[in-house]
């Protein structure tokens, strides 16, 4: 699936994470810059969990940005699903 | 050689010497004479009605003849508002004089200003209770020339009295003072309470000068500071920011998290066996601590139980229960903020006392040994109840052993509060980075999600479950923990020695490494 608009979910409070998503052109593969409060301890753990959501969702074509304040994994999960479904269009939700 | 919590120790270190490894809580401080100093300060007579006062601090500070390789001292009364500690800085540094050692009670976030000094050698040694902000940085990295030594608050006064801190030069801020140096912080427009730590150093300090911004007709009244310890007073504009020194009241928290954990400390303390009339009480000044005192004050009012005394850094909230008749007595090391002032000045019950008074383990009358229960707070707690509160997730230095250690060891009963995991960092480690205070005198951790009692206090563990609290095994909370947040990466760190954790008895607890990644 290709994201059609941008997108986003989760805030910038303490333990959570915002997504932010743009959509790319086809087959421009996918594009994610992480910032974190505790990238040093979680920087691959935080990785992994996005990709394997976007895997999930068979979504290839996006640029996703994420701040992240030391949410659980969980929390990146739902935060990720979220915004990849606003911005599929196929999820209502505040912006 | 290995310490008793099996921290491997150097024998030796240049620049500070001889090292002696820690060896449990009370051993070396029960077994061993300690060699004091027999501190004499010189001898220096004035004739009568000649003026100490200097008409700015670069003169006083010349007076004093400061010299390479020189000790310099201050207090952090002023806290993050302190504007003296950087002014002597850069008066000695103008004049020349290189090779320091900085001996304030703690540094704070004002002081990131040493940075440079130490960059370039000016500040070569640094012993204190506590490092923050980019200073703290600077020091993980490497950047101090020998290993900053943190102690303790009572440790401070011991290392005075035994010589391993030898003060040439003190600067201290007083909030009133007069011209022969008689000083208070109690009041005037710059009131900060209690001078706990500075009476220290106006005691033992070769040279002292008292700085204030508020010159008051002689003789100041009241004088914890008094004049004949004093060689030189200056008044300027300004000894800080005054809004950082003390502004308002302490209010208690509104996290939800920290209200839990808080409301379960009570609970605990209230089916301890210590909760009865006569009972002596410290809290911190922070979050889910000094919250413990809010429900802890309910508990008392509900089951009409009076305390004895309160001690510590004071809040105004620990002001209120005094007023409201909770607590008899409060003694005062460090007020915080400025409702406790005025308590200081006005409430015979409120005393301020000295440091040694307070916390010093080698004195025959420190009232940490007379506490009943203390609540302290935790960067990191370990599954042996060890616990950190001087170095963050990255192993960067960036907090204060203060009276953690102190209170810990004296008290009957030591809570620990703190979250389960904050900000997916889990607190409850197999091994804390830094141990400031030895699990040896943690009696309970009390996180939001059970609470730990350390396995030798069984009948505690019996008691809290007969009242209904959720006692829980410290290895199964680190994994239910781990299980929700991961297991963090291993922190980057380097082979050079950056601090020592001096235990209160002088001896070494634990080595800080230099870091290589800083978050």
């Amino acid at each position: 699936m290709t994201p059609k608009f941008k997108a986003q979910a989760g805030t910038f409070e303490s333990s959570d994470i915002m997504i932010l998503i743009e959509p790319l052109e086809k087959d421009s593969g996918r594009k994610v810059d992480i910032s974190s409060t505790v990238i040093l301890q979680f920087e691959e753990d935080i990785k992994k969990t996005i990709n394997q959501v976007l895997d999930r969702l068979q979504v290839k074509d996006l640029h996703l940005i994420a701040k992240d304040k030391g949410a659980l994994t969980q929390t990146i999960e739902a935060r990720v699903e979220t915004a990849v479904k606003r911005s599929l269009g196929i999820q209502e939700g505040t912006m | 050689m290995k310490n008793a919590i099996g921290v491997e120790i150097p024998e030796y270190i240049e620049g500070l010497g001889k090292l002696e490894p820690f060896q449990g809580v009370w051993k070396s401080i029960i077994e061993d004479e300690v060699p004091s100093t027999n501190i004499s300060r010189t001898l220096k007579a004035k004739k009568p009605h000649v003026s100490k006062l200097c008409k700015n601090l670069e003169e006083a500070i010349k007076r004093c003849k400061p010299f390479d390789g020189m000790t310099v001292t201050c207090h952090h009364h002023l806290r993050g508002g302190d504007g003296v500690l950087m002014q002597a800085i850069k008066i000695l540094d103008e004049m020349g004089i290189k090779d320091i050692t900085l001996a304030s009670s703690s540094l704070t976030s004002a002081h990131d200003g040493l940075v440079p000094y130490v960059e370039k050698g000016m500040i070569t040694r640094i012993f204190t209770s506590g490092i923050r902000g980019a200073l703290g940085d600077a020091i993980s990295v490497g950047k101090l020339k020998y290993p900053a030594i943190i102690h303790s608050h009572g440790g401070r006064v011991r290392d005075f009295l035994t010589g391993r801190i030898k003060p040439d030069l003190s600067v201290l801020a007083a909030s009133a003072a007069d011209e022969e140096g008689n000083a208070t912080g109690a009041h005037g427009p710059s009131a900060f309470g209690s001078m706990g730590y500075a009476d220290i150093d106006a005691r033992y300090s070769r040279n002292v000068i008292i700085v204030t911004d508020n010159l008051v007709e002689y003789p100041c009244v009241p004088c914890t500071v008094r004049q004949h310890f004093i060689d030189y007073v200056v008044k300027v504009d300004s000894i800080g920011d005054a809004t950082k020194i003390a502004s308002g009241t302490t209010r208690i928290t509104n996290s939800p998290m920290d209200l839990r954990i808080a409301r379960i400390a009570a609970t605990v303390i209230e089916h301890s066996g210590l909760f009865k009339n006569g009972m002596s009480f410290q809290v911190g000044a922070g979050g889910a601590s000094l919250a413990v005192a809010k429900f802890l004050r309910e508990d008392m009012k509900r089951k009409n139980i009076i305390g004895s005394f309160m001690i510590g850094g004071v809040t105004s909230y620990g002001v209120d229960m005094l007023n409201e008749g909770l607590f008899h007595s409060i003694f005062d090391v460090q007020s915080f903020d400025a409702a406790v002032s005025t308590s200081v000045l006005n409430n015979p019950n409120h005393i301020e006392i000295s440091c040694d008074q307070y916390a010093n383990p080698n004195n025959c009358g420190s009232m940490t040994n007379k506490l009943d229960v203390v609540v302290l707070g935790a960067l990191e707690v370990d599954v042996d109840f060890n616990v950190n509160v001087i170095t963050g997730s990255s192993g960067e230095i960036r907090g204060a052993s203060g009276g953690h250690s102190d209170t810990a060891s004296g008290a009957n009963l030591t809570v620990v509060v703190c979250p389960a995991f904050r900000g997916r960092l889990p607190i409850v480690k197999d091994r804390v980075h830094t141990v400031v205070t030895p699990g040896e005198s943690v009696d309970v951790i009390v996180t939001e999600r059970g609470v730990c009692v350390n396995p030798a206090k069984p009948n505690l563990a019996a008691k809290l479950k007969e009242a209904g609290v959720q006692v829980v095994d410290i290895r199964d909370l680190k994994e239910e923990v781990e299980k929700m947040t991961g297991v963090p990466a291993e922190k980057q760190l380097g082979d050079q020695i950056v601090g020592l954790v001096e235990y209160r008895d002088g001896t070494i607890i634990d080595v800080i490494y230099n870091v290589k990644n800083l978050s």
